[in-house]
């Protein structure tokens, strides 16, 4: 084959794309810049947040404060700030649901009555689970008032000549041990799922221009005048957008490293390996996925009869290799040997490998850069075959 | 030397091209005249390889468009319809770009590039980016484009559509001085105008078919009409002058 006719197609539309605005922005900007900050930011505000949570006291409005002096001087000595409100029933919902107030214990006057009386004494909890950030908040209240009350409950019993024991037959002992891990699953999910995304992104328009651009400004029917192949004028096309995913995709993975070194991962749990190391592991496993997305696109583009119209089938069809990431982060998919057959899905899995600093069996990689390469020479040869119908010329 | 025999193509139901034979001999501008969509745009196609023919066959210089395409398009530059350029290249990195896929070595191309804006005046603009060119400019590039490998046939498809009189002034004068040189030009066009001004050879297309070849002379005498004009209508109603519609 004579590579002559891909080489300065493929020199043509890098040089030309260089100067593309639109190009330069989503391979350049981005992808690269505007995914790591989001990540980090997330992460950075989730960190922080945590913090402040787990240390800030709780404040709660009560009404009719007066009639459960004891409740209240158990809730304040446990770190609950109170607040003394004098709220009827549609005030309260309204100082809630206009966050004047976050929590509000609604105690009714003749609580202390009731109580004495050994009667149920109802109290009402006013609050907003709408608001994540408060649900934290409303459970340790909740939790606080029905130890009192099961304190309450053991006096009584006391008294009664009964061991309180007796009637707790089951006591629950809670250790969470999910939070810092759960949330590292989530972050690494994301960057994975970004990285790839930003990738395809890298070739996405010099993909749609080449193809569908190309026939809409009437250059291609020239082109196809010229003693190339079709499929040689298809595959310069290819390599041209595989080699701006390249670039996306080294500088999206090193903007990570770098976003993430700013950032205490460690307080998540997560060995922050990310250096340049790690880095290269991760270009390293993604780079063959780049045959495989730019013949992907150019085919999604091939088809379209217009710029605009490649814009949306691709915009729509850029989703759908990145589908397994999701499945896989919800279910928690662990590295197998068949899973590398999978373009995208295996390059998750090895790359959240590489983070977690994880042995990598060369047989899976192995297993994930063949498939992924032959699955995409196998798209590039449909592209070329596509290239070559009349249909092309719309 | 082009020649066209017995082309056929439809597009699903509608039939483009219904059994077009003719030939543009070097050294002679060939017309290739019809009103729209009676099949110029579509058997042009055929002749530079773009369209496979469902009946007949081309020959660029004897070579088979059918049998051996690649070849066919190494003796023909193409103006195509609409004449689009790389907006994102200069003039000269345009026609650079085509000489390399015609396989031109790099000095031959860049040589070859700075002889054909000399020779269409294009310095003026060769070295800016297309994005801002003129219509005129615009063709000036696409037709250097079409020249970079010396190619001994040119096909135009309606060269002069969207351009200024100078612009059609000046293709006008390249044209001549292709056919001076030895060339076969053939150009598609629903202009009459240009056709008289032009053309050595003229062919009608009517409804995918020839109604008509031969010299201007020869047009005129078998429409039975000296002005070209009324001999073309007289051609498109099939027929003698008058028995078309009443004027």
């Amino acid at each position: 084959m004579n590579l002559r006719g891909i080489w300065a197609v493929f020199r043509k539309e890098f040089r030309e794309n260089l100067r593309d605005k639109r190009t330069l922005l989503s391979a350049l900007v981005f992808g690269p810049v505007i995914s790591p900050i989001l990540v980090a930011g997330l992460v950075q505000f989730g960190i922080s947040h945590a913090e402040t949570q787990s240390d800030e006291s709780i404040s709660v409005a009560v009404t009719h404060a007066d009639s459960a002096p004891n409740l209240l001087n158990y809730l304040s000595a446990r770190g609950v700030n109170i607040e003394k409100v004098n709220f009827d029933e549609a005030a309260a919902r309204n100082a809630v649901a206009t966050q004047t107030h976050k929590i509000i214990l609604e105690i009714p006057e003749d609580f202390g009555s009731r109580l004495q009386q050994g009667q149920p004494a109802p109290i009402v909890l006013y609050s907003d689970s709408s608001r994540a950030f408060e649900r934290r908040g409303v459970g340790r209240v909740r939790a606080l008032v029905s130890q009192y009350g099961i304190e309450i409950a053991q006096l009584r019993f006391l008294a009664r000549g009964i061991d309180p024991i007796s009637v707790l037959p089951i006591s629950v002992q809670e250790i969470d041990v999910s939070t810092p891990t759960g949330r590292s699953v989530l972050v690494l999910n994301m960057m994975t799922y970004l990285v790839l995304l930003s990738m395809l992104f890298g070739g996405l328009y010099l993909a749609i221009d080449a193809t569908a651009g190309e026939r809409e400004r009437g250059s291609l029917e020239v082109l196809l005048t010229t003693p190339v192949p079709r499929e040689q004028l298809i595959y310069g096309k290819i390599g041209a957008a595989a080699s701006y995913m390249l670039i996306s995709l080294v500088l999206t993975v090193a903007m990570f490293a770098v976003a993430m070194s700013f950032v205490g991962l460690e307080q998540l749990g997560i060995t922050t390996n990310l250096g340049p190391a790690a880095a290269a592991k991760m270009i390293a496993c993604c780079a063959p996925l780049i045959l495989f997305g730019s013949a992907y696109l150019t085919i999604i583009s091939a088809f379209a009869k217009s710029y605009r119209e490649a814009q949306t089938y691709v915009q729509l069809m850029i989703t759908i290799p990145t589908m397994p990431l999701i499945f896989a982060g919800m279910m928690g998919l662990q590295p197998k040997l068949e899973l590398m057959f999978v373009p995208f899905l295996s390059q998750h899995l090895l790359m959240t490998s590489v983070v977690r600093a994880e042995e990598i069996l060369p047989l899976h990689m192995l297993v994930s850069v063949s498939s992924t390469l032959v699955l995409g020479a196998l798209l590039a040869y449909i592209a070329g075959r596509l290239y070559r119908r009349e249909a092309l010329l719309g | 030397m082009l020649e066209a025999r017995g082309l056929f193509k439809s597009f699903g139901k509608v039939e483009a091209v219904r059994g077009v034979s003719f030939a543009a001999r070097d050294g002679q501008i060939t017309g290739l005249l019809g009103p729209n969509g009676a099949g110029k745009s579509t058997t042009l196609r055929m002749l530079y390889t773009v369209l496979k023919p469902d009946q007949g066959d081309a020959f660029i210089n004897g070579i088979s468009v059918t049998a051996d395409p690649l070849a066919a398009r190494r003796s023909i530059g193409v103006l195509s319809h609409g004449a689009g350029v790389y907006n994102n290249l200069t003039a000269r990195e345009n026609i650079v770009y085509f000489g390399e896929l015609h396989g031109l070595e790099r000095a031959d191309r860049d040589a070859r590039a700075h002889e054909l804006i000399e020779m269409l005046e294009m310095q003026s603009f060769a070295d800016r980016l297309a994005k801002g060119y003129s219509q005129g400019q615009k063709l000036k590039t696409a037709l250097a484009r079409a020249l970079v490998h010396r190619p001994r046939n040119v096909l135009l498809d309606e060269p002069t559509n969207g351009l200024d009189v100078m612009a059609v002034r000046n293709l006008r004068k390249l044209l001549g001085q292709l056919r001076d040189a030895g060339h076969c030009v053939l150009f598609s066009s629903h202009v009459m105008q240009e056709v008289e001004q032009l053309c050595d050879e003229v062919v009608v297309i009517n409804g995918g078919q020839v109604v008509a070849a031969g010299t201007l002379a020869d047009i005129r005498a078998h429409a039975a009409n000296s002005h070209l004009e009324d001999a073309f209508v007289s051609l498109m109603n099939g027929g003698d002058a008058g028995n078309g519609e009443p004027k």
